[in-house]
């Protein structure tokens, strides 16, 4: 019996009960939908958040001062006076994996145009910074090693503080007040948008050279972070270790004591966020996935009725020549037939559904053809599974029996 | 008239040569539960190829038994049966599939035909177990339908055909592989009086053109129309008998009143 006779037969059982075809594959559509959608936003959200760890840069490190204890009391970090820009010349010197390096130093500020205001980070650093962390301007420029030498009051500004104190005006050569200063602002920095890695929107910032930060507004001449580009993405963890071992040295730390600094790597950070979504994607997948089961166990039920309802049926066909073998392939077509159609639909539905998920939130619609691929063989197993048991209690009727079935 | 238990070779006239059924002894036992039903004692017959044979008996005289035997659905406890010189009771049950495919035809009280299924689907439905090709399978059951006078039924549903119409293309069904024997349970029992003569003339033309038919009713004025009659009592056979002066169906429908409706 060639597979095209055994498939119209199997089609032409499940439109008779057309209705309960339909609720059947619900399940299995409802099952593989769900999970399609979730693998799809899952993998938008993970590129999303990649595309934004690699926009920051992925061989970027950030050496932060570190934190102290002074009475039994954390300062936070950055509390320590100990991060010098004499260090960071000797990261530059002294470290082979490092590439470029800028200081800086945080505060916050009140910043006033017109009559409009708008508080905001501050921070205070070197023209070079912009190239290490590979960010464009959208109007104007960065301030120059020559301000930083001079302290000029120059600004750099972020897309959120031009979006809240200029509005449509151009605000290249404006000037602008921060905690009552005026500095000239010289460009407006191209939008990255809201780190998905630590949640806060990265706009909102204004820079200014560091010597200016340092002597006119926070007073204080050390540093609270230096910034670091290494040679290339695997030379980061190489130049963490380097920067480290340099760092504890020039700080005289002793072994086994903590440091007074601390050396984050992006690339650590790329890796953490991307097995965090993969993690969360495999999570919301396999809770979809017991949809999944459940539809075949739907499947199941509905095929023990329909292998019920045709035992004549069954037995006929028995009396007239066919195997058990014929009987049971034909009623396993049948379940596949059934959850292959389901999980068409479910392909069909989930994409759709990760497609409006996706737009709303932003993301690009991730469904490789992998996920369908499995998303088809999955559910033609899930007929197999189930459709196993009620294909053997068919085939293993007496045809006698069956005949005389009422 | 002849009442032995076995067949006599005397009355088997001229086109009596070839055996196509040999039972021997045959004895059937089902459990049920404690007991035991010993539903077949014993019972032997011979029929030759072109046969036209009734078997009749009483509810539990072990006919359905011995004709679930004699198609392949059941296998005899202990005795022998040959079905075209084939020991039939050493066979695997794929085997069992195959012979039932192709040289058994049967016809049912209750039709059995599938719903919302045309005539000429329920027909081709032997071939498709059978290794054919898809377009052998419709010539010859376009063919069979034909035969039984519906040529021109072939897309009707079962639910757009008469009760005779419907046994009609069930006998095509059965016809459609050219079985070597056509075994008929009760095909007239759901049937009224005309049109089961009417049955039974298609099963005479058959029977004429050479096919072999076994065939079980309860009802003797069906069972004159067979050539041999065998009455089935207690599991075994107490008579097997040729019939005397057997009517020609198709005399006997020209004589009925028509029905008025």
């Amino acid at each position: 019996m060639d597979l095209l006779a055994i498939l119209r037969i199997a089609m032409r059982a499940l439109a008779r009960n057309k209705m309960r075809s339909v609720l059947t594959m619900l399940g299995i559509i409802v099952g593989v939908g769900a999970v399609i959608a979730m693998l799809g936003v899952g993998q938008g959200a993970r590129q999303t958040m990649q595309e934004q760890i690699q926009a920051m840069g992925s061989n970027l490190l950030f050496v932060g001062a570190g934190t102290v204890t002074r009475s039994g009391m954390h300062m936070g970090w950055g509390s320590t006076k100990s991060l010098t820009y004499t260090d960071m010349l000797a990261i530059l010197r002294e470290c082979p994996a490092a590439h470029a390096v800028a200081p800086g130093s945080s505060s916050s500020g009140q910043v006033v145009f017109g009559h409009d205001n708008w508080a905001t980070r501050l921070n205070g650093t070197e023209p070079q910074y912009f190239d290490i962390r590979s960010w464009s301007f959208v109007e104007g420029s960065s301030f120059t090693q020559n301000d930083v030498e001079m302290s000029a009051n120059v600004a750099v500004i972020g897309e959120t503080v031009r979006k809240n104190l200029f509005g449509a005006t151009d605000p290249v050569g404006q000037t602008i007040r921060i905690n009552n200063l005026p500095f000239r602002v010289t460009g407006v920095l191209s939008p990255k948008g809201t780190s998905a890695a630590m949640g806060d929107d990265q706009d909102d910032i204004i820079l200014v050279p560091l010597t200016t930060l340092q002597k006119k507004i926070t007073g204080q001449p050390w540093l609270r972070w230096i910034m670091v580009s290494a040679v290339s993405r695997q030379g980061s963890y190489a130049a963490q270790q380097q920067i480290t071992s340099l760092l504890r040295d020039r700080h005289r730390i002793r072994e086994g004591d903590d440091a007074d600094f601390f050396v984050r790597n992006l690339a650590d950070m790329a890796d953490v966020a991307d097995e965090a979504s993969r993690v969360m994607t495999l999570l919301l997948a396999s809770i979809a996935s017991v949809s999944l089961i459940v539809g075949g166990i739907g499947i199941m039920n509905i095929m023990l009725v329909s292998v019920t309802e045709r035992t004549r049926e069954i037995g006929l066909r028995m009396a007239i020549g066919a195997t058990e073998g014929n009987v049971q392939q034909q009623f396993l077509i049948e379940a596949v037939v059934l959850s292959l159609m389901g999980g068409i639909t479910g392909i069909i539905f989930g994409l759709g559904a990760s497609y409006v998920i996706t737009q709303a939130l932003g993301w690009p619609v991730l469904i490789s053809p992998l996920v369908i691929a499995i998303a088809v063989v999955f559910s033609m197993a899930v007929g197999v599974f189930f459709g196993f048991y009620p294909a053997r209690k068919a085939a293993q009727m007496d045809p006698i029996e069956a005949l005389r079935y009422e | 008239m002849a009442t032995t238990s076995q067949p006599d070779a005397n009355l088997t006239g001229t086109n009596y040569h070839e055996t196509i059924i040999l039972a021997e002894e045959i004895h059937k036992y089902y459990e049920l539960g404690e007991t035991r039903v010993h539903a077949l004692r014993g019972a032997s017959v011979e029929i030759a190829r072109g046969e036209f044979v009734t078997i009749m008996g009483a509810s539990g005289s072990g006919k359905s038994t011995f004709m679930n035997i004699l198609g392949c659905l059941d296998k005899p406890s202990s005795g022998r049966y040959l079905l075209e010189g084939v020991e039939v009771s050493s066979l695997s049950k794929k085997e069992l599939a195959a012979i039932r495919n192709r040289k058994i035809g049967f016809v049912f009280q209750g039709f059995n035909l599938l719903s919302r299924t045309t005539a000429l689907e329920n027909v081709e439905l032997p071939t498709l177990y059978a290794r054919i090709s898809k377009a052998e399978g419709e010539k010859r059951s376009r063919e069979a339908l034909a035969l039984v006078g519906l040529g021109d039924r072939i897309t009707h549903f079962p639910s757009q055909l008469s009760g005779g119409q419907q046994q009609r293309v069930a006998i095509a069904r059965a016809l459609v592989n050219r079985p070597s024997i056509l075994l008929a349970d009760e095909p007239t029992g759901n049937l009224d009086s005309r049109t089961s003569v009417e049955i039974m003339d298609i099963f005479q033309k058959l029977n004429d053109e050479g096919l072999t038919i076994v065939l079980v009713t309860h009802e003797p004025d069906i069972a004159q129309f067979a050539k041999r009659s065998i009455q089935f009592r207690d599991g075994k056979i107490r008579r097997d008998e040729r019939n005397q002066n057997r009517p020609l169906a198709s005399e006997v429908i020209k004589n009925l009143p028509a029905l008025e409706d």
